[in-house]
């Protein structure tokens, strides 16, 4: 009882600590900005193992933080193993393909105002749709290896960033475009100069969403046949014994493959797009 | 009239052009990726076969590696019109379980998209604390926890499918709402909120008379997007579950006993499905606006 | 540099003056879902080097489309236009043009320094001639020293000076300016009408302006074209008396008022204030 009321006052003091942070005279500061959520994540983490050792929840059920570390730090090796082959080999080099793919179609089709306008309706439609759907079909063409994994990935993070790319083609002003004209500028100089930069903004919001969608891809697809490793497999067959602080385990190694990647991809956005005014902003508050 | 016409040369001839370009290439693929079944087929059985032949048989395999188009359309035929509702082996059976799924994790994906954008707006607390988690909820593989809620959940003693399912809909579902409604609830103009504040109007008078009609435009994009993500969260609930009612359980089933046909039959109930929502949630806003005035 | 300079100044005040812009019964009518709209009507006007025309007149005149079949961004559906001798196409490619928006239009992704780059990386100059030009052209409107400053750093009016620049980097025959200070407040819209004016002196260029302004058209003006909407048409060209050395207080004198008093009655008798 001590563990469960113990938390919950830890609880309510960082959360009260957490108001007084974001209203205070440190509002602004950045400090502010990242201890924030650091507080609210490390008191939900004591509530959780407050709640499991004080309610004495059955480790099926759900496992108590420090037992999930516990569990990592013991299984790290074939965590690892896991991530490699499933993070690294399925979802990213899924994701490169995909990406560079998409990017390059979508440049080809903005030539042809009359085949933009036909696939850019059908492109957001498919990229709307329950694409996971076709893991079992890669899994069949392409074997139980990384390759199938890469190629489920491959076709969900396609139409996302060709959508995304061949709008963010268009975000060029046409004014913008008859000072190029001026300047009697070719297609491929108006391209690199002009349209390129100002579709990055774009491009990128395409790219975030193809980093969540990459590892689920990955994942999925090796629920559908697999080697007897990967993030997939293990959650699948740990699920099949019980052993919930091993699949737990592999939740936050995905969640933290799963944050890097996406993080990485940020930091580039920054990087690449630093005079968009949404990052003026982040950068200016 | 010119309006007509400019829409059907403008908009629907495009992609008309481009989705006959999709099914030419699908039966090209189909001819090429079946055509060595084909191939190993006659010599076995020692015969020599035409190109024409060789086509004809890879279109009509019953274990096809791509089925072509028509044989997908004329298995969802077969198992939609020309089965009872109720049967098992009915589309619209199993769409009925996948839709359950996805309305229910839809209502509750977004309910609390929405609370939790109120919660962001009004309290800075909230915002610093909660908004970073949020994302990073999304980065996190849903799928990775679908086959262990539904463990837990059966521990727990909640039975049947339905609600872990709708739990992961509800997962997907909710984060594209959220940050819609967050941009809506903003969407005010300074002088705007000035004005109200001359009115001395009261929290509650601002957010019900300014901030939440402002924010109903965003609000329908982002539901359209999150009722697409919901029955994609249902299917990947259904997929590594070992379901067996479903369209994911027909992809499952579909995987399990090799026939290529219903797996594509089933993707293709699915896509016709999200269609169909989205085109619901579509009229939805454009009625909503039209009747607030908000309408281009 | 400097004879080149001394020589088209000469030029300028000499009679007879060379032509650079000669329209011919110019009409342009736009296809628009609401039927055709005659955006100019029999539009006739020799622009001659040196000169500083103003256009100006109420929306829907036609003096933005005129500037931009200037600039070979809009093609005349009837009647003759050569800039040069060329057409306006043509000179378009050879560079002859530097357009100013009422937008200053700077890439924020690129610095002061290289937007005003932009035009001669697309001409082809040699780095150090890129370097040397952006130095020079940037000293004439007085942004010296904001070289690495990202244009959004910079304020409305320095911004529009940057994008003037840009327009003068290459060298282009003439200045084309759409409204370019409309978006600005008085104050800095003076301060800029001023060092245009000396601008002008110092580079002779040829400069046709569009403006909603009666007292910007007459300050900067040596011909002002009064035109009126609906069709887009030339309702009367008033050639300025004032000297080509003005100074603001100039705009007090009674010499002004007159020029500024005709504009309006001219303005009115085109039925500019209708609406």
């Amino acid at each position: 009882m001590t563990w469960l009321i113990g938390s919950l006052v830890f609880w309510v003091a960082a959360w009260l600590l957490n108001v007084w942070l974001a209203n205070g005279p440190w509002r602004g500061r950045r400090a502010v900005r990242i201890a924030v959520p650091v507080i609210f994540g490390i008191s939900l983490l004591v509530l959780w193992e407050g709640v499991v050792r004080g309610l004495q929840v059955s480790p099926v059920v759900l496992p108590a933080p420090s037992a999930i570390w516990a569990r990592i730090v013991q299984s790290f090796p074939i965590l690892w193993q896991d991530f490699v082959q499933t993070a690294v080999k399925g979802a990213v080099s899924g994701y490169v393909i995909g990406c560079m793919a998409a990017f390059l179609v979508a440049i080809l089709v903005d030539r042809k105002p009359f085949l933009k306008r036909g696939l850019l309706p059908i492109g957001s439609f498919v990229a709307a749709l329950p694409i996971v759907g076709i893991a079992p079909i890669m899994v069949n063409w392409f074997g139980f290896g990384w390759e199938s994994k890469a190629a489920v990935v491959v076709v969900m993070v396609f139409f996302p960033v060709l959508v995304n790319t061949v709008q963010g083609l268009d975000e060029a002003s046409a004014m913008q475009r008859d000072l190029m004209r001026t300047y009697g500028a070719g297609y491929w100089q108006e391209l690199a100069r002009l349209r390129l930069p100002a579709a990055m903004p774009f491009v990128f919001n395409g790219l975030k969403v193809a980093t969540t969608l990459a590892l689920i891809g990955a994942i999925v697809a090796e629920y559908f046949g697999s080697p007897t490793y990967g993030m997939g497999f293990r959650i699948s067959t740990e699920v099949g014994r019980l052993a919930i602080d091993m699949v737990w385990a592999e939740i936050a190694m995905a969640a933290l493959a799963g944050s890097a990647f996406y993080g990485l991809v940020v930091l580039f956005e920054k990087w690449v797009t630093f005079w968009h005014p949404s990052q003026r902003n982040r950068a200016g508050d | 009239m010119t309006n007509d016409a400019g829409l059907l040369k403008g908009r629907i001839m495009p992609v008309l052009t481009v989705v006959a370009a999709i099914l030419a290439l699908w039966y090209a693929a189909a001819a090429w990726m079946n055509a060595p079944w084909t191939l190993a087929q006659a010599e076995r059985a020692g015969k020599t076969l035409t190109l024409s032949e060789i086509v004809k048989d890879t279109m009509r395999q019953s274990r096809p590696r791509l089925p072509a188009p028509h044989q997908i359309a004329a298995e969802i035929w077969k198992t939609t019109v020309q089965k009872k509702i109720t049967s098992k082996r009915s589309l619209i059976f199993h769409g009925w379980i996948t839709l359950q799924a996805t309305l229910a994790g839809f209502a509750l994906g977004a309910a609390a998209g929405i609370v939790m954008a109120i919660l962001i707006t009004y309290s800075r607390t909230m915002e610093l604390g909660l908004m970073p988690w949020a994302i990073i909820s999304q980065t996190i593989p849903i799928v990775a926890l679908a086959p262990m809620i539904i463990v837990v959940l059966a521990t727990l003693g909640v039975e049947g499918r339905l609600v872990p399912k709708a739990i992961i809909s509800a997962y997907l579902c909710y984060f594209p709402v959220l940050v819609g409604m967050v941009k809506g609830l903003r969407s005010p103009h300074r002088e705007q909120l000035d004005l109200m504040k001359t009115y001395n109007a009261s929290g509650i008078q601002t957010f019900f008379k300014l901030r939440l009609p402002a924010s109903v435009p965003y609000l329908f994009t982002s539901l359209k997007i999150g009722i697409a993500a919901a029955l994609v969260g249902a299917i990947v609930g259904e997929l590594p579950t070992g379901a067996v009612r479903g369209l994911g359980a027909r992809i499952l089933i579909g995987d399990q006993f090799g026939q290529p046909i219903q797996i594509w039959a089933a993707l293709s109930a699915a896509a016709i499905l999200a269609g169909a929502l989205i085109a619901i949630v579509g009229l939805l806003q454009r009625l909503t606006l039209k009747r607030m005035g908000m309408a281009q | 540099m400097k004879a080149k300079e001394e020589k088209l100044r000469q030029d300028a005040s000499e009679c007879p003056r060379e032509t650079v812009i000669l329209a011919r019964n110019l009409d342009l009518v736009f296809q628009t879902a609401d039927g055709p709209v005659q955006a100019l009507k029999d539009v006739s006007l020799d622009i001659a080097r040196g000169d500083f025309v103003s256009f100006i007149g109420p929306s829907g005149c036609g003096k933005t489309t005129f500037l931009r079949v200037i600039a070979g961004l809009e093609e005349p559906t009837g009647g003759e236009i050569t800039v040069n001798d060329l057409t306006p196409d043509e000179a378009r490619r050879l560079r002859a043009y530097g357009y100013v928006f009422q937008a200053a239009g700077l890439y924020p992704w690129r610095t002061i320094a290289g937007n005003v780059k932009l035009p001669l990386e697309i001409i082809g100059f040699t780095r150090a001639e890129q370097d040397e030009r952006v130095k020079k052209v940037l000293e004439l409107v007085d942004l010296s020293g904001f070289e690495r400053k990202f244009p959004w750093q910079l304020s409305g009016g320095m911004q529009q000076r940057a994008s003037i620049a840009r327009a003068l980097a290459f060298d282009a025959d003439i200045l084309l300016m759409d409204e370019p200070f409309g978006a600005l407040d008085e104050i800095v819209r003076d301060h800029l009408n001023e060092q245009l004016l000396k601008l002008w002196e110092r580079t002779g260029k040829t400069i046709c302006f569009v403006t909603h302004s009666i007292p910007e058209a007459v300050y900067l003006s040596t011909r002002i074209v009064v035109m009126s909407p609906r069709p887009g048409r030339i309702h009367e060209v008033i050639e300025s008396p004032l000297p080509r050395e003005r100074p603001l207080e100039i705009r007090d004198t009674p010499e002004f008022l007159e020029v500024a008093h005709q504009v309006r009655e001219g303005l009115k008798a085109g039925h500019g204030y209708d609406e």
